[in-house]
């Protein structure tokens, strides 16, 4: 049975009204935060709580000015490179643990131990230790991250389904093969949950390790704001951050959306 | 005994389970001899518990035996374990799909491992899948097929390697009756028809005497309580009698 004109005209008006209370739902909470913040200005100095409109015309300048955006950039080259770093060292230490009973009864109180360190003592540990900043920033990256991806690495290796396993080694795989048909898109839902967890504390960290340790990025410009006092500036810079972890966070979103289309979509929501 | 060259072999096999530092341990297998010949359609029946899908996994080469000998085209399909690729095939108890791949994808598994260039691997799954009645649905997700579907990949999956030996464990318990029974004819007749020989383990009276050229009912833990052999020509009366000796069999 085909569907009327008009059948067909509400539908897609019934669709839009979706998209548009979907797309509202999203940036409520950012009106909500925003007019309080708002309101707050107009009862207390700018450098407790400066109006937005500042704070707006700060981040542009920031991205305008290559001097400051190359700022930004180092910082999320930093994430990037410190994230990449712990997750094939992690991923490595996984595969290792989940193979050899010995080598995960050795490891696994060596990243739990690592765990219970602050990241502020890797950062003092990294000037003590290495020489540049950018060896001192990958080093606490990958230590404050390196657990985490190998503990959310072996979990999924681990939890991996026995029966698929047998069903895929009867079939007499090479190693390879069994890598590229079975390990990783049964893991891959976990590594990507990884990525978008250490995403968040990665960015945390840097912020810390750039304060202390390094002469330049969002860490080193929120220090130079903060001994001026300058709210304005240090909430522009603070968003460059928060923007780059939620447009990291949307493309890791977009690349499931892809690679796992195959799930089975349920009506009815947990 | 077989009259044909036996293809597998069990030769005193005992497997136990749980055997180390606490000492407890289960005995699934017991000293076992089984030979299955080329060609044969061999009906492996007994209780749950009973040892069949150890003996499954043995002969797979998915767990060794823990004394004794088995051996496929005369070698050890544990040890030479790469050794078998491409000639053995399994239909397991579920399908097993991977949620990943889609139907077509799923049967091109074992040709994968072949290293078959990707277009011969698609016209063999696609061949398959026709043959199983599932074309216009290769490219679905498992998720998007119903119960019988799914075991209809399943099966094509394990033909499309053209292996010799076929293992099914109670590939159609998990199905409804209808379901089962006309696959278990499509099935019958896949097997006859490519001339394979095949071992299948069921928990089912019917079934076995529905499938199998032999049947052998197992004991628990895992030895030869009854073998028979089922000619091409057998009549109701000479089946009625060997069920009624398998019931006896599981009943004692």
């Amino acid at each position: 049975m085909t569907m009327s004109e008009p059948q067909a005209a509400r539908r897609a008006t019934k669709a839009r009204g979706a998209i548009w209370r979907r797309a509202f739902s999203y940036v409520l909470p950012f009106i909500v935060v925003g007019s309080l913040w708002q309101v707050a200005a107009q009862f207390f100095p700018p450098y407790l709580f400066p109006s937005l409109v500042e704070v707006f015309k700060r981040c542009i300048g920031i991205l305008v000015n290559w001097d400051q955006l190359s700022d930004v950039l180092a910082t999320v080259g930093r994430i990037l490179a410190g994230l990449a770093g712990a997750f094939f060292i992690g991923a490595a230490l996984a595969v290792a643990m989940a193979r050899s009973q010995s080598a995960n009864r050795f490891l696994s109180p060596i990243l739990t131990l690592f765990q219970g360190i602050p990241a502020l003592s890797w950062v003092v540990f990294a000037i003590i230790w290495f020489h540049g900043i950018e060896p001192r920033i990958f080093f606490i990256m990958v230590m404050t991250t390196l657990p985490a991806f190998t503990f959310q690495v072996l979990g999924a290796l681990q939890g991996m389904s026995r029966d698929l396993t047998e069903m895929v080694m009867s079939f007499r795989p090479t190693r390879a093969k069994l890598f590229r048909v079975m390990i990783i898109p049964a893991i891959l839902p976990d590594i990507m949950t990884a990525w978008k967890v250490n995403l968040g504390n990665a960015s945390r960290v840097v912020v810390v390790a750039e304060l202390v340790g390094a002469t330049g990025g969002v860490g080193y410009e929120l220090l130079q704001q903060q001994q001026v006092f300058d709210m304005a500036g240090a909430l522009a810079w603070t968003l460059q951050l928060v923007f780059f972890v939620l447009i990291a966070q949307a493309v890791l979103t977009f690349i499931e959306n892809i690679v796992f289309r195959y799930r089975a979509v349920s009506e009815r929501t947990l | 005994m077989t009259a044909t060259q036996p293809i597998i072999r069990l030769d005193q096999v005992t497997k136990a389970f749980g055997v180390g530092a606490a000492g407890a341990s289960f005995t699934a297998v017991d000293r076992l001899d089984l030979d299955v010949g080329a060609g044969q359609m061999l009906a492996l029946l007994g209780k749950t518990g009973c040892g069949k899908s150890t003996i499954f996994n043995m002969i797979a080469g998915l767990t060794e035996p823990t004394s004794g000998i088995v051996t496929v085209d005369g070698r050890n399909p544990f040890s030479d374990f790469d050794a078998f690729r491409g000639k053995i095939a399994i239909v397991f108890q579920n399908d097993r799909l991977l949620p990943w791949r889609t139907a077509v994808q799923n049967v091109e598994l074992g040709l994968e491992m072949l290293d078959i260039a990707p277009k011969r691997r698609n016209e063999t799954a696609m061949h398959w899948l026709g043959k199983l009645g599932l074309l216009g649905h290769e490219n679905d997700y498992p998720h998007a097929l119903s119960g019988g579907m799914r075991q209809r990949v399943s099966i094509a999956r394990a033909f499309a390697t053209d292996a010799n030996i076929l293992l099914c464990d109670e590939p159609f318990s998990a199905l409804d009756e209808m379901t089962g029974r006309t696959l278990r004819a499509e099935f019958l007749k896949l097997v006859k028809e490519n001339g394979k020989t095949a071992v299948f383990i069921t928990h089912s009276i019917n079934e076995a005497l529905e499938i199998g050229d032999r049947l052998v009912v197992l004991k628990r833990p895992a030895t030869i309580a009854l073998d028979v052999s089922l000619q091409p020509d057998s009549t109701a009366e000479s089946k009625e009698a060997i069920r009624g000796r398998i019931q006896d069999v599981l009943a004692s």
